[in-house]
């Protein structure tokens, strides 16, 4: 067996009194899509931020590839190969959609700033190369031909899709992603499982994703997680997930009680 | 596209030639007094230009400007003064032999003074920019007096409170106007690399800035570092145009003044930082009047100084009020907008400010 793209041993995150995850242990396999799942506050998002660096875990330990990143700062981690989107979009406001991609390529800059001022080649080429691969890349998410509009100005959907095209530019392996249907109709994020099928393969991915669409989750992953309180209520298949009953009773059930109302 | 940058390059280039000719016009036809008057602009611009990378393009709230100039100012101060002069003013404590004989020239020197700050920035930088807004502003502000505090009592090195007198002095309209264009294209190159863009996505959004690889404290300490060495250069500057420097002119009331024409200018426009120092400063000069008596129809209003500042006050509070990004905003000059208006060659090809 290869080794495993993430694993987390059994940790643990406090703030103050509040146990917002305890115990969690995660293993990814390369090439996998992996959901995580919960009700709100279920301690999700402080998993993925306890994953990028942005805390370090109270306890317990974080492995990509075979090392250690546990406490490491995010820019560190991303540079190794972890990169993620936001919850509530975090794009930056003053700048065009190509630049909110190019800025991601800024860590493998070759040149230095002293040759940045200068004007030098090695600075020149570096920059020429980097749009062209940005342009490229923004191709590939169809986000193209807006590619000069400020990025806050996009449509919603759009504006998800940039961040993940801002994350993919940093040339991840383990790519997160916070809740990217949220807000979407049914058509919409049905569209955004293929995307995200799609750069699986194309960029060659592996995914860990937090969703509450039960249609998006159940389609697109192969393994899930289910967290309720910060402990992890189960894992295991889509299949195996909607016939556990701890997980029908804190998180399933009340969709099916939804459903049924509509 | 290419016929455009190279029309956009033309322009460039006809923009600094007529510079150029307006600044042998001004120094041909002017009063040494309003020179004077233009040099101080100048300095003005390179503080509020090395304030606004700071402020505006890194959204750093630093208030440690004073300080950095006030080690500028003494760098370069002590490095042109004559060992005759130093003899003379040294008399309460003698400076320390190794700095009594040296003289250096001009250009050396304003080099080594911004060097001197850039090192006391990173060194003021490391400590400090772990905090943000206005705990930012407070540390740095402190920084800056505890520098000022160190020059007034070093009194074998900067003579203490007495200050310097007997500068090298220096009213020549080119080398501050030229220090000022230099300043403005390399804070336009750091601005348009890789790097500004950095800057600006911290700015923006520090978490998502750090998500994409981007280091907080190393971009974080190369602005700020910048910005020291430019607040040094614009010290020794102001060193060599009034010719004497001592503690008390970098009170920090005279990083409000910069402030003051970062917040009119526009943060985050190099532009409305040039247009805005040159304004402030003349008016500073036009506005001394109102320091004067008075009479207005029959009304008799005695001289008060300090007068110009309420004006200013009064300025500043209506921009904040009613026109908050100031002058340019986030804006530059751009080319490009000159040239859609002439409709010369097409545009909405990738876009890059003249």
């Amino acid at each position: 067996m290869s080794e495993l793209t993430l694993r987390t041993e059994k940790i643990s995150m406090e703030f103050g009194g509040l146990r917002a995850v305890s115990d969690l242990s995660l293993e990814i396999e390369p090439g996998s899509i992996v959901g995580l799942i919960g009700p709100n506050g279920a301690g999700k998002t402080t998993v993925f931020n306890m994953i990028t660096g942005v805390y370090a875990p109270t306890s317990g330990q974080i492995y990509f590839e075979g090392g250690d990143i546990t406490g490491m700062k995010s820019d560190r981690i991303t540079a190794l190969g972890i990169a993620r989107t936001f919850q509530n979009i975090r794009l930056f406001d003053s700048m065009t959609v190509l630049e909110n991609v190019m800025i991601s390529r800024h860590v493998r800059m070759p040149a230095t700033l002293l040759e940045a001022i200068g004007g030098l080649p090695r600075y020149r080429r570096a920059r020429e190369r980097n749009y062209q691969e940005c342009m490229e890349l923004l191709g590939k998410v169809q986000l193209d031909d807006v590619w000069d509009e400020p990025g806050t100005s996009l449509p919603y959907g759009k504006q998800r899709r940039l961040e993940i095209a801002r994350a993919l530019a940093t040339e991840p392996r383990l790519l997160l992603l916070d809740e990217p249907a949220a807000g979407m109709n049914p058509a919409e994020s049905l569209e955004l499982m293929n995307f995200v099928a799609r750069i699986r393969d194309e960029f060659k991915l592996t995914v860990l994703m937090i969703e509450h669409h039960m249609e998006v989750v159940m389609g697109i992953c192969e393994k899930i997680y289910v967290l309720d309180y910060g402990v992890t209520l189960a894992k295991g298949n889509p299949a195996e997930i909607q016939n556990d009953p701890a997980v029908i009773e804190a998180y399933l059930g009340a969709v099916e009680i939804d459903a049924a109302n509509q | 596209m290419d016929k455009r940058k190279n029309s956009k390059n033309k322009l460039t280039l006809l923009v600094l030639l007529a510079s150029c000719a307006l600044l042998y016009l001004a120094d041909s036809y002017l009063s040494s007094f309003q020179i004077r008057i233009l040099n101080l602009a100048a300095i003005y611009a390179i503080l509020a230009l090395s304030m606004n990378l700071v402020l505006g393009f890194t959204g750093m709230f630093s208030l440690g400007h004073s300080g950095f100039m006030c080690v500028g100012a003494y760098t370069a101060a002590i490095l042109t003064m004559s060992p005759a002069s130093k003899e003379l003013i040294y008399y309460m404590e003698p400076i320390i032999p190794a700095l009594a004989n040296i003289e250096w020239p001009i250009f050396p020197a304003i080099i080594a003074a911004g060097l001197l700050s850039a090192l006391f920035g990173v060194l003021v930088g490391i400590p400090a920019l772990r905090l943000r807004d206005d705990y930012l502003a407070i540390a740095t502000l402190g920084f800056a007096e505890i520098i000022r505090i160190v020059v007034t009592n070093t009194v074998s090195i900067t003579n203490g409170s007495l200050g310097l007198k007997n500068i090298p002095s220096i009213n020549n309209i080119w080398v501050y106007w030229g220090c000022a264009i230099l300043t403005l294209i390399v804070i336009k190159r750091v601005i348009n690399s890789s790097w500004g863009y950095a800057f600006r996505a911290i700015r923006d959004n520090e978490i998502a800035a750090e998500a994409m690889g981007i280091s907080l404290f190393k971009h974080k300490l190369i602005s700020f570092t910048i910005g020291a060495f430019f607040a040094g250069v614009a010290g020794a500057l102001m060193g060599f145009l009034i010719t004497s420097v001592d503690p008390t002119m970098f009170r920090f009331l005279f990083t409000f003044q910069i402030l003051l024409i970062v917040v009119l200018g526009g943060m985050g426009s190099l532009t409305g930082t040039v247009i805005s120092s040159l304004v402030i400063t003349i008016m500073m000069e036009v506005l001394r009047v109102v320091e004067q008596p008075l009479n207005i129809l029959g009304l008799a209003i005695p001289g008060l100084s300090g007068m110009r500042m309420v004006i200013f006050s009064i300025l500043l509070l209506l921009v904040i009020l009613y026109y908050r990004q100031g002058l340019m905003g986030t804006r530059e000059f751009n080319w490009d907008w000159v040239l859609d208006r002439f409709k010369v060659g097409k545009s909405g090809e990738r876009g890059e400010t003249a």
